[in-house]
């Protein structure tokens, strides 16, 4: 299988203007000058191209929800990458700055932003000082500032370092946290595209939505559209991580398969172990079986395979994990990252995170695998934004895949697999006596 | 270290990118309130300058003591409860003092998969205290931290916001004997 790359289609990096602009770089914003503001987001939309970040809507549709001619109206960039399994936009940030750049100046044209807002998440300090290079030299070069390219568009690009928070990836909470506050989720609608940003017509786009943008331009949308399936179009950059011999972030187009990624560029589980479980979206999303690694990483493909694509955030699990240490990092994680707003989340987390942690540490009574797919159950689908479905979800796919062996745990007091699970040292550990001295 | 987890990190580190310098650190030649007021003219309105507020003020301090709530409250127009209230919201505010160095250590699945529990447990060695916890001597904080975006690169540590990755337990004995050695 051809393995066609757009985003990051070269080794090293195209850090520096000046080699982003001999590899053709910026040519696609002056297309887009030239072009009419509606026939960018006729584009886009055209090319099919659709949301890298997690929900996968399509760009061009979202773009065009914004009402016309009410001003002002902003581009914010979900640079707040946090979904566990996921660092890809990291690398398009590092390697190819000038790509997200270019799209968001391209787009903010589009839809005639007043000031486009860059979200990067706080921990990417490193990420941070690329962008600020990067939009620096943007900024010399007349690309940002009054008048582009003679087009008579001004733009304004203002860099937001996040300060720690998951629940700001989700696009409401991202705006909240934007204006100065907790971030909180807020309810919809109204959507962003009507009342975002300090309540004014927003876009909010992924970074690597908006890094695909110039490449949409430069090859046409038709041409972009040939790639991957029917439904899902273009290339995409998985996340490769956990267990495999080669991790790393891998672009492909959309009609590759799960096992292309996991098996032939990965190299499979190490060191002659097998699959034990495949993590196709980021943590939120539900397990695939190692006999499903056919399945299309189209998000069609994964949907109909019983998870989601999510945030293209592939993580292997190998035969010497235990899945319910697993599902208790994944219950601790969505407990500690809940914002507290909705009461089934809230709740929700907590129990689940202690339900689990009674049955890891063999305290847990018959019963209480069924009052944990409860818990679960009670929080899918009854709050503001999905983060106590993230919990939910995956959590009842690891109970429902690997009943027998939670079911151990119960039987045995216990867990039967502390000898070779990397997670044990995590939970099963020597008190700071055995640590040693303070200095 | 087993050999499967040896593999990967192996792997890890052909496929990692390199990552540049740091930049300069920003001039501090200006009183914290003008740095504030110069935030709060980059954006629509003067809350959104609140928590890049906030991290000025936490570089300024160290941490967010009570003074520091004042300071951000006085130069955006809000008040310390408010700061005070988002500041707690967000897992990169210090609300108590930290050691000089802060070295935290991802445990999330993807770096669980590949042995950040043993990481976490050759610094908590090394430094003789566990997850959450300063040295007596004010030197180390040790934490505990979610999903740093270096999964198919991990174990990720980062050291004062600079990450380290892949970083095994053997890395442990010398990034602390090398960061008390630039300490003297």
């Amino acid at each position: 299988m051809s393995d066609l790359r757009v985003l990051l289609d070269f080794e090293g990096d195209r850090r520096s203007m000046a080699e982003y602009e001999a590899a053709g770089g910026y040519a696609s914003l002056r297309k887009a000058v030239a072009m009419a503001p509606e026939e960018i987001v006729a584009a886009v939309d055209a090319s099919g191209v659709r949301g890298r970040g997690g929900a996968g809507f399509p760009t061009g549709r979202k773009a065009s929800f914004l009402p016309k001619d009410r001003k002002p109206a902003y581009l914010c960039v979900n640079a707040d990458e946090s979904e566990p399994g996921t660092f890809k936009d990291r690398e398009i940030m590092l390697r190819n700055p000038h790509a997200m750049i270019e799209g968001i100046l391209i787009m903010s044209y589009g839809i005639g932003a007043t000031s486009a807002f860059i979200y990067i998440r706080g921990e990417y300090r490193t990420e941070f000082e690329v962008l600020v290079r990067a939009l620096d030299e943007a900024r010399s070069r007349g690309y940002i500032g009054r008048d582009v390219l003679g087009s008579g568009y001004d733009a304004t690009v203002v860099l937001h370092r996040g300060a720690g928070a998951y629940i700001c990836g989700e696009e409401t909470a991202l705006l909240s946290s934007l204006e100065g506050e907790r971030g909180q989720p807020r309810s919809k609608p109204p959507f962003p595209a009507v009342a975002g940003l300090y309540a004014a017509p927003t876009l909010v786009n992924n970074v690597e939505t908006l890094a695909s943008v110039p490449f949409i331009l430069a090859m046409g949308p038709e041409k972009y559209a040939e790639i991957g399936t029917e439904r899902s179009k273009g290339t995409r950059v998985f996340s490769l991580s956990g267990n495999v011999k080669r991790p790393g972030n891998y672009e492909l187009p959309l009609s590759a398969t799960l096992r292309h990624l996991v098996c032939d560029l990965g190299g499979g589980a190490p060191d002659g172990r097998s699959i034990k479980a495949i993590i196709p979206g980021g943590s939120s999303t539900p397990l695939l079986m190692p006999e499903q690694l056919d399945t299309g990483l189209d998000y069609e493909s994964i949907a109909a395979a019983g998870s989601m694509a999510g945030s293209g955030a592939v993580v292997i699990i190998d035969d010497r994990t235990c899945m319910v240490q697993l599902a208790l990092r994944v219950a601790e994680f969505y407990r500690h990252e809940s914002c507290g707003k909705c009461t089934p989340c809230r709740e929700g987390t907590r129990w689940g995170v202690e339900i689990i942690r009674r049955i890891e540490l063999g305290e847990a009574k018959q019963g209480e695998l069924d009052l944990l797919l409860n818990v679960c159950d009670r929080i899918l689908g009854k709050c503001l934004c999905p983060l106590g479905d993230a919990m939910a979800m995956p959590v009842a796919s690891y109970v429902t895949h690997f009943r027998e062996e939670f079911q151990r745990h119960i039987d045995e007091g216990g867990c039967p697999f502390t000898a070779h699970s990397p997670l044990t040292s995590l939970y099963h550990h020597d008190d700071l006596a055995a640590i040693g001295a303070a200095p | 270290m087993d050999p499967a987890t040896e593999q990967t990190l192996e792997g890890a580190r052909r496929t990692r990118p390199e990552m540049p310098g740091p930049l300069p650190e920003p001039a501090r030649d200006l009183p914290l309130r003008d740095r504030i007021l110069d935030l709060v003219a980059m954006y629509p309105e003067p809350k959104s300058a609140v928590i890049p507020a906030l991290r000025l003020a936490q570089e300024e301090h160290g941490w967010l003591p009570e003074e520091a709530f004042e300071q951000v409250a006085d130069a955006t127009g809000f008040t310390p409860a408010y700061c005070k209230s988002v500041a707690s919201f967000y897992d990169m505010f210090r609300l108590a003092p930290a050691g000089r160095h802060e070295i935290c250590v991802c445990t999330n699945i993807s770096c669980a998969l590949v042995g950040a529990g043993e990481t976490l447990r050759a610094l908590e060695r090394e430094l003789g205290i566990h997850a959450g916890e300063t040295t007596a001597d004010g030197m180390f904080s040790l934490k505990t931290v979610e999903c740093y975006g270096g999964c198919g690169w991990g174990p990720v540590v980062s050291v004062d916001e600079r990450y380290h990755e892949p970083f095994t337990p053997g890395d442990a004995p010398e990034l602390i004997a090398r960061l008390r050695r630039e300490a003297q």
